[in-house]
């Protein structure tokens, strides 16, 4: 082969008038309202009242403590993981009965996904709460745990779990949060199933699959791929999400926000702060989900 | 040569798709270690002819029987006659996520409880058989339309069926896989394989086929020798399909 030359330098990419004139809009626009705030609301920063409510000396041990925006961001992120678990479990299950041929199946899956897909979360987690605190935790004995047992008196339960004074609180947002997640997650899953070619599941049962074996070889694998992105997405919208939790009063970090907020008077500083939290926590799982799924995708066609 | 017992019996089989008949009283007996071509202009129902043998379409009258076994829709027990009809398709479908010789594997791991180690060398044996047995450890994507195909057969015959189903096994692959794929249809059926073969392939008919079926409009409207009937068709409609075949 001859010699070829090298490719052309590739143009640099310069920022024109128009960006230049778009970042000066939003300059501006910032500019407003820092002024608005200082100037008119005559507004007093005073952001270390507020980090003394992330973390504090503890006046006995001299040691730093987690104060009550931090134990909120802790609630909020066991919450995040089981509910993301429990949400999980209850999508593929439902998601499975969406595509299954018993008409029963199909009808209950069908009416929870339209159900609370139809209803503003809000209504939704005001009637479910209502119903699981008062009903269904008295039925099975949830509501009255003791506390001092050492089954829920121990460090493991307490990082899991939190306070175990809290944990009847805590399930029962749990349970809502799961429940409303888990009928977006419901659908993600069933059309993950969909998206397997027929060809795929005429060829398992040719050879003689039964039905589980199908679903457990053929099926899921291929629908697991098509399904981890948007149950990613999913995953940190619950974590959003979570944040309606705190107006049944769980202790998460919104609900002790509002607290902090309303102790302290210092409003912006507080919820600047929470929302730092709130970016900070789904960034980062963005970030790692965007990695497993380069690194899923390496290798497959 | 085909002995005296029949493998399958089709008695006055019919199926409608809503409205439209797909098929209308089909009779068809296949004697074990036949080989019968079916062959006819595309929609007149070959396709469904050979998957309500194994159900993969539900037939709605008439009886069907696999190795003396009456096959029902929604049957019980179906898969039990799934394992000894093998079936290759015209799209492969193979299992893309799992390796050619997990593709092969997993029939007789799962529907037969053979040890993992067994499957292997069964699997290898069939491979070598198809001739990619150095492909084992790729993924089907890799491979070329006709090594797929191969795999494809490979993976029927690992379950050791006593028929093997072709859907126009074929009418997918570049011309220049196309031989390959047949060699090993011919090789299979000078083993003494049953085959039912929806192919459009006339010479592999001529070479292997005791019997060629004609099917227009979901009717069986001839059936005879293939040397009788691609020189001299009884019917005007076997005629004019044979026409149009040697037309390109």
């Amino acid at each position: 082969m001859t010699r070829r030359p090298p490719p052309p330098p590739a143009p640099r990419r310069r920022l024109t008038a128009a960006d230049w004139l778009l970042f000066g809009l939003v300059a501006v626009a910032i500019g407003f309202v820092v002024w608005r705030v200082n100037a008119v609301l005559v507004y007093n920063w005073n952001w270390s009242r507020v980090f003394g409510f992330v973390v504090r000396v503890d006046p006995e041990t001299g040691a730093w403590v987690a104060n009550l925006l931090l134990q909120g961001l802790f609630t909020t992120i066991r919450l995040a993981f089981w509910g993301t678990i429990l949400a999980a479990i209850i999508g593929l299950v439902m998601g499975y009965w969406r595509t299954c041929e018993t008409l029963a199946l199909r009808i209950v899956s069908r009416t929870y996904v339209e159900l609370i897909r139809n209803i503003p979360p809000l209504v939704f987690i005001f009637i479910f709460y209502f119903f699981i605190a008062s009903q269904l935790f008295p039925a099975i004995g949830l509501d009255s745990i003791d506390t001092a047992s050492p089954w829920v008196d121990n460090a493991a339960f307490r990082i899991a779990f939190g306070d175990p004074r809290l944990f009847t609180n805590f399930l029962s947002g749990l349970i809502c949060l799961a429940l409303f997640e888990a009928a977006y997650i419901t659908e993600i899953v069933r059309a993950g199933i969909q998206s397997v070619p027929k060809g795929q599941w005429e060829a398992g049962r040719a050879i003689g699959l039964s039905r589980s074996n199908l679903l457990r070889d053929i099926v899921f694998p291929q629908a697991i791929r098509k399904i981890l992105p948007p149950l990613a997405g999913q995953f940190i919208t619950l974590i959003k999400d979570s944040a309606i939790i705190s107006l049944i009063s769980v202790q998460e970090l919104t609900f002790l926000a509002t607290e902090v907020a309303a102790s302290t008077t210092k409003v912006f500083e507080t919820w600047i702060l929470v929302g730092a939290m709130y970016f900070v926590l789904c960034y980062f799982f963005a970030f790692v989900f965007a990695r497993l799924e380069r690194r899923a995708g390496r290798g497959h066609r | 040569m085909p002995d005296a017992t029949p493998l399958v019996e089709i008695e006055g089989l019919c199926k409608w798709y809503g409205e439209f008949s797909a098929l209308h009283d089909i009779n068809l007996v296949v004697h074990r270690g036949e080989k019968v071509v079916i062959c006819g202009p595309s929609g007149s129902g070959k396709s469904t002819l050979i998957r309500c043998i194994n159900q993969l379409e539900e037939h709605q009258q008439g009886t069907i029987r696999v190795d003396g076994r009456e096959v029902r829709p929604g049957m019980k027990g179906i898969e039990a006659i799934r394992r000894e009809v093998g079936m290759v398709f015209q799209q492969f479908n193979l299992f893309p996520h799992m390796t050619v010789l997990d593709n092969l594997v997993l029939g007789p791991v799962r529907n037969r409880g053979m040890a993992r180690a067994a499957a292997r060398d069964l699997a290898m044996g069939y491979l070598e058989k198809v001739r990619i047995a150095e492909q084992a450890g790729k993924y089907p994507p890799q491979l070329s339309g006709g090594q797929q195909q191969r795999v494809a057969i490979a993976r029927a015959l690992c379950m050791q069926p006593k028929l093997m189903l072709f859907d126009e096994p074929t009418s997918a692959l570049d011309p220049e896989m196309i031989a390959g794929v047949l060699e090993v249809m011919e090789g299979l059926a000078r083993d003494g394989m049953t085959m039912i073969v929806v192919t459009h392939e006339m010479g592999f008919a001529r070479r292997v086929a005791d019997r060629v079926v004609f099917m227009d409009e979901g009717e069986i409207v001839e059936t005879a020798v293939p040397e009788t009937f691609f020189t001299a068709p009884r019917t005007e409609r076997a005629a004019t399909f044979l026409s149009q075949l040697l037309a390109h």
